[in-house]
């Protein structure tokens, strides 16, 4: 037993052992810088902004005469351009999804279609703007509004929702499509009793994360959305808020930090919406860890 | 060949069937009489799942296969255009080789079939899945557990499972793929017994590696040998004076 023992570490040769520490320090060394830069990150953001940060803050338009600072508007719009984009996207995207993985039947034109999804999901945002531009806001004539805005973050997260559902409707087994069909159900009610339920956490979190996109992103919205900080007329009630959407135009939280930073070199200001924005991308990560866990019942 | 003053229900002529440059079924001829218990024998590979799941279309799901030949249930052809092939699957029922539940629990798995073709009275359909669930041997090991996951039972289980899924359809045709395999001596003969008392109200159609299993529930019996169907007849005359030189080397244990 010892002999046994001894010769197998004796194998090891001293090169090795130390190639393997020599190793081991480098991932601690790059494990510890990321957590040391992480909670820098945060920490900086949190001390700087949070004693900006106010009800009054949160839940007022800015006004110059009342010296008022408030980013009620930003807030707002984000929440438009959230809502309307997912209400294009999420049909679209799923129902692509579905239809490639599910029903087409050309294997070589569905493996170009992923392959263009696939590019497209690695493309810059700056591009999705440009065209954005072009298509929306000009030969469109939906000028510079929310809608345009939405519009072009469909462009944008539209393939990796396509991804992302593809990937979960994937992971499903064959057996469970052949069961469901050998029983006599017909294509969709399959697709809709046996595979979107046992794909619907991967789904789920695609969405969620695909809103963490939308909300985070800042240039396609600069160049459709607009930039402007105040609160335009916003109503209750479903048709006013899709009058709204081609109506208004406005700064969504993102743009709104750029402004105060870039053009005001308001910095407390602008560190105060980091802490709102950190505080989104948190609940929005949670969300998709716990929608991922609970959907996944069985 | 069957007894001719059998009722035939499916009928198979010349039938091939190709995966890609693989030529799986040659020249199937076959009638299957009606409320028999038929049994496909055969070493692996010689095509008895394949030509099984020919009989319920369930070869159209595999991307590049390409079927010839002609395949009649009732009289009608089921490769023709016209057919409908969920209301084909509905009389012509399967339980695959690999236990397949749903990730469902154990009631909505039986109940699947049902609601699928438009069963939606609660007390109908609780009193369907006692029954399929009685039929398959598996009444008394899930009835306190019916809301529970299909997928947390025993293989031998979850395939008695997929045997009442199937049964819960009331289709004419129960094709069963090694469906025992998995199955405990006990839990097998209560399949065995049901297969015999289904033999009124359905036709059995099953493939089996265990010759014993064959011998004692089919009434007639199929030899497949590398996709040809080398003998077909009466399973007591074919295990006792097989015709082919193949069949009873296989039947004896001499290959395969
Ligand atoms: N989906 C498929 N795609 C391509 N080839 C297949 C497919 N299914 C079966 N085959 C091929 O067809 C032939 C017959 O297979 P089949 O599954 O019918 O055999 P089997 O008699 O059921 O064997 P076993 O007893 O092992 O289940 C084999 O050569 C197999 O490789
Ligand atoms: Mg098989």
């Amino acid at each position: 037993m010892n002999r046994e023992s001894a010769s197998l570490t004796q194998g090891l040769s001293a090169r090795r052992r130390a190639y393997d520490i020599g190793m081991r320090a480098l991932l601690y060394a790059s494990a510890i810088i990321i957590c040391a830069l992480l909670l820098f990150l945060i920490g900086y953001i949190l001390v700087r902004g949070i004693p900006h940060l106010s009800w009054e803050f949160l839940s007022s338009e800015e006004s110059v005469i009342k010296n008022i600072e408030g980013i009620l508007p930003a807030l707002i719009n984000t929440l438009y351009v959230v809502i309307a984009t997912l209400i294009i996207v999420l049909p679209l995207g799923v129902g692509s999804a579905i239809y490639l993985t599910e029903y087409a039947t050309n294997k070589k034109l569905v493996a170009a279609i992923e392959f263009a999804t696939e590019t497209l999901a690695g493309m810059p945002s700056i591009i999705f703007a440009l065209v954005g531009v072009i298509v929306f806001c000009e030969f469109a004539g939906l000028g510079t509004s929310l809608l345009a805005g939405a519009f072009s973050l469909v462009m944008m997260t539209l393939p990796t929702i396509i991804r992302t559902t593809q990937e979960s409707l994937k992971t499903v087994p064959q057996s469970y499509r052949e069961g469901s069909l050998a029983l006599g159900a017909g294509k969709w009610h399959m697709v809709r009793t046996v595979v979107l339920p046992s794909s619907v956490d991967g789904i789920v979190t695609g969405c969620i994360l695909a809103v963490g996109r939308i909300v985070g992103e800042s240039a396609v919205l600069m160049f459709t959305a607009g930039m402007g900080m105040r609160l335009a007329k916003y109503g209750h009630g479903l048709g006013e808020f899709f009058k709204n959407l081609f109506d208004s135009s406005g700064a969504t939280l993102t743009v709104a930090l750029y402004n105060y930073a870039k053009e005001r070199a308001d910095f407390e200001s602008a560190f105060a919406v980091a802490v709102v924005l950190l505080v989104i991308a948190f609940i929005i990560n949670i969300a998709a860890k716990l929608a991922g866990r609970k959907l996944k019942k069985h | 060949m069957c007894d001719n003053n059998e009722k035939i229900i499916i009928e198979s002529n010349k039938l091939n069937l190709y995966y890609g440059d693989n030529h799986a079924l040659k020249d199937i001829s076959f009638r299957i009489p009606s409320n028999r218990i038929t049994a496909l024998i055969g070493p692996s590979g010689c095509g008895k799942s394949t030509f099984l799941k020919t009989l319920n279309r369930m070869n159209d799901l595999v991307p590049g296969v390409k079927i010839e030949g002609q395949v009649m249930y009732n009289g009608e052809d089921i490769y023709s255009k016209a057919v409908d092939v969920t209301r084909l699957r509905r009389q012509i029922g399967m339980v695959f080789q690999k236990a397949n539940p749903f990730p469902m629990s154990i009631y909505d798995n039986i109940a699947y079939g049902p609601r699928t073709h438009g069963v939606r009275n609660r007390a109908k359909l609780d009193e369907i899945v006692e029954r399929s669930l009685r039929d398959a041997a598996i009444w008394e090991e899930v009835k306190d557990r019916l809301n529970k996951s299909a997928l947390g039972l025993s293989g031998g289980q979850q395939q008695r499972i997929c045997i009442a899924r199937a049964l819960a359809v009331e289709p004419d045709v129960l094709l069963m793929d090694e469906s025992t395999s998995a199955l405990d001596p006990i839990s097998t003969s209560k399949i065995e017994e049901l297969a015999m008392d289904l033999k009124s109200r359905y036709t059995v159609i099953m493939v089996t590696h265990n010759m014993q299993q064959a011998l004692r529930i089919s009434d007639y019996t199929a030899f497949f040998l590398l996709g040809e169907l080398v003998e077909y007849g009466d399973t007591q005359t074919m295990f006792s004076k097989p015709t082919d030189k193949r069949t009873e080397d296989y039947i004896t244990g001499r290959f395969g």
